[in-house]
């Protein structure tokens, strides 16, 4: 049973009277426990799902059509008092640049602790004591004596585990992570996923990881979401959807990028740019880019079908097969 | 790759440390050790990659090459001319030989130029004596070879796109036909199907105008593709020279194998151990004695805490410095 399903979720906002819609027939489900990958480049829309989840973007002034059911109730049908009792408890957020997400003169144990008593009923003694245990389990040296301590003391990649902190403090049933380790060096980068991963394991969290780096999606999810121009292109189990990738642009981006023993010359680029919102082309999205392209991908918008391998594919390369 | 008997670019004892000031009359509160005695050197025609995390010195590194900073000791000979040593008017007229193309293309072009007219520049800099015509001709020849077309030059930097700024950086670069450029991080701003378009519009134009590289990255997996020889640097200082195709199977260095182990492969059936590696890059304020990579080392012993292990030469013509290293040295 699937605890967090987006159907044909689509994302609107009235820019100079004219109405663009950066994203558009997005559908996955996710259950509990499960490390779910949103993957694609700048400009696809992954932030925005992210947002219209947690219903920040109706705050931007953006509509959002499609259901969103957690828990089989529909988050765009609660009200924004209700949404407000969600967020942050069941379903949590963590933000793509720790640097600037921490107030910088509040210490950081008050900004964790602020989260918990907006939440639940609890003393300060017991709030301290409960965040200084969620910190050392996130492996924070000296939990202590960090707690009392301001952001511009600690490092990025302490950083980025107090606010971790601050999304787990409530224990949240599903963990949104928005590029978590972009702004990190790769040693780090790598600790805090090794972290994202045990947490998903050991707690039952679902987590949503949002990220550009395909590399990170291969190694810590279960399933991956493939997007471009604001539109799914793939998704699928892991091993699925890199062992044998059906979309061109999914086949493309994995060719992009290089590995270690690689030879020189051997990589391949795919041409042109990422469309920006408001110059999508008509029919699919990626058919400018495409190698494959044919008539109908012109014109027709492709929808995203279960095919054989167990991919779900919008690409009418597939569409053609199924019809015969 | 054939390699020149005479170097063409030699770095030697190569270091330069920042004054930190603060307090009241912004005093001397300490002293950053950026680049800490290094030694290295290019030779004609190879990309040579330096890898490390934030604040190892990379761009300190590339920025000393050219002179833009001047180093508290040490000395960069390019082309048998030690420019440390060179007047201004003289290491004016060497940079034409020697160009960088900058991390960030969004910052790195003038916001109220044309594409164009930040492409004359490097010639009217230079006082390259040149006819309107010529000049023109020249510039889109230069967007030709980068793949973008005339078109492109009467753009403003905000009308185009990452790629297209970071192509148009590399032609400022190209446009006095220097020998050698120092590209600081040229992909680090992009998407990987941009990213990868750079890298092989680098390739093709290296090939055809036999050029030489300085490549400083953070990506492991990047720098391994693209490069012959790799750098790898930790807090100021070379812990490791290693050819790029030896990278994957064995290097001596435990920080290097760390930098490796962290890399995410994109093939999810080889799920191996994520790195072990604990704790972040001190801060370069007062790095401890000995080795600087010894706080977080998983073969640290007595001796790495007190002596800072010396560059030594490796069988398969690399260079590393560690006491205890991961693979026997005869």
């Amino acid at each position: 049973m699937s605890f967090l399903k987006v159907s044909d979720l689509k994302v609107e906002f009235q820019v100079d009277k004219k109405t663009i819609t950066p994203i558009e027939n997005i559908s996955f489900e996710m259950n509990e426990g499960e490390v779910l990958g949103m993957v694609g480049e700048t400009g696809s829309g992954k932030s925005l799902t992210a947002h219209a989840i947690i219903g920040l973007s109706s705050l931007v002034g953006g509509k959002i059509g499609g259901r969103i059911l957690f828990d089989n109730q529909d988050l765009l049908m609660l009200s924004e008092k209700n949404m407000q009792s969600i967020r942050g408890s069941q379903i949590a957020f963590i933000p793509q640049n720790p640097m600037t997400s921490l107030d910088p003169v509040y210490k950081v144990g008050d900004q964790i602790v602020e989260g918990l008593y907006k939440h639940t009923k609890i003393n300060k003694r017991k709030a301290k004591q409960q965040v200084i245990e969620l910190m050392g389990s996130l492996r924070i040296p000296k939990p202590e004596s960090v707690f009392q301590q301001y952001p511009h003391q600690l490092s990025g990649g302490l950083k980025q585990r107090i606010v971790i902190a601050m999304g787990l403090c409530n224990n949240p049933r599903l963990l949104i992570a928005d590029e978590p380790t972009t702004a990190l060096d790769v040693t780090v980068q790598a600790q805090i996923m090794r972290l994202f991963k045990e947490m998903a394991l050991e707690r039952g969290i679902g987590l949503f990881l949002i990220t550009h780096d395909l590399g990170v999606i291969a190694q810590v999810c279960d399933k991956v979401v493939v997007m471009y121009a604001g539109n799914m292109v793939e998704s699928g189990d892991i091993e699925t959807v890199f062992n044998t990738p059906k979309h061109p642009y999914t086949k493309a981006l994995l060719g992009c990028i290089p590995h270690l023993g690689m030879k020189q010359g051997t990589l391949s680029a795919i041409d042109g740019n990422v469309p920006s919102v408001g110059t999508y082309p008509s029919g699919c999205r990626y058919h400018p880019r495409c190698m494959h392209s044919f008539s109908p991908c012109q014109n027709n918008i492709p929808e995203l079908m279960q095919i054989e391998s167990g991919n779900r594919v919008a690409c009418h390369l597939f569409q053609e097969k199924n019809d015969c | 790759m054939t390699a020149n008997i005479r170097n063409f670019l030699d770095v030697k004892d190569l270091s330069v440390s920042f004054d930190i000031r603060g307090g009241l009359f912004l005093r001397s509160i300490g002293t950053i050790k950026a680049v800490d005695h290094i030694s290295f050197s290019v030779n004609k025609g190879e990309i040579l990659g330096v890898v490390g995390e934030s604040g190892c010195g990379k761009s300190t590194v590339a920025r000393l090459l050219l002179r833009l900073i001047k180093p508290d000791t040490g000395s960069v000979t390019f082309n048998d001319v030690d420019i440390l040593k060179m007047t201004k008017k003289e290491i004016r007229l060497q940079r034409r030989h020697m160009q960088m193309v900058f991390q960030d293309p969004y910052s790195a072009m003038d916001p109220r130029y044309t594409i164009f007219r930040s492409l004359c520049e490097p010639f009217q800099i230079q006082g390259v004596k040149l006819k309107k015509e010529e000049i023109r001709k020249k510039v889109d020849d230069l967007l030709e070879l980068v793949g973008l077309n005339s078109e492109h030059g009467f753009a403003y930097p905000h009308e185009l796109s990452g790629g297209q700024k970071q192509r148009a950086d590399i032609a400022r670069a190209l446009a006095l036909s220097p020998q050698f450029i120092i590209l600081d991080e040229p992909t680090a701003a992009l998407d990987v199907s941009v990213q990868a378009q750079i890298i092989k519009l680098l390739e093709g134009i290296r090939e055809r105008l036999n050029l030489t590289f300085l490549f400083i990255s953070h990506d492991l997996s990047l720098v391994s593709y693209f490069c012959h020889r790799v750098i790898v640097m930790y807090l100021g200082r070379i812990v490791e020279v290693i050819s790029a195709d030896l990278i994957g199977e064995s290097p001596y260095h435990p920080y290097t194998k760390a930098l490796i182990e962290s890399i995410f492969e994109t093939v999810p059936g080889q799920k191996k151990q994520l790195s072990t590696l604990e704790g972040e890059v001190p801060s370069p304020f007062n790095i401890p004695p000995g080795c600087s990579f010894a706080s977080r080392c998983n073969y640290a012993q007595a001796i790495c805490r007190k002596q800072t292990p010396v560059l030594k030469k490796t069988p398969d013509e690399g260079q590393m410095a560690c006491h205890f290293p991961l693979k026997s040295m005869n």
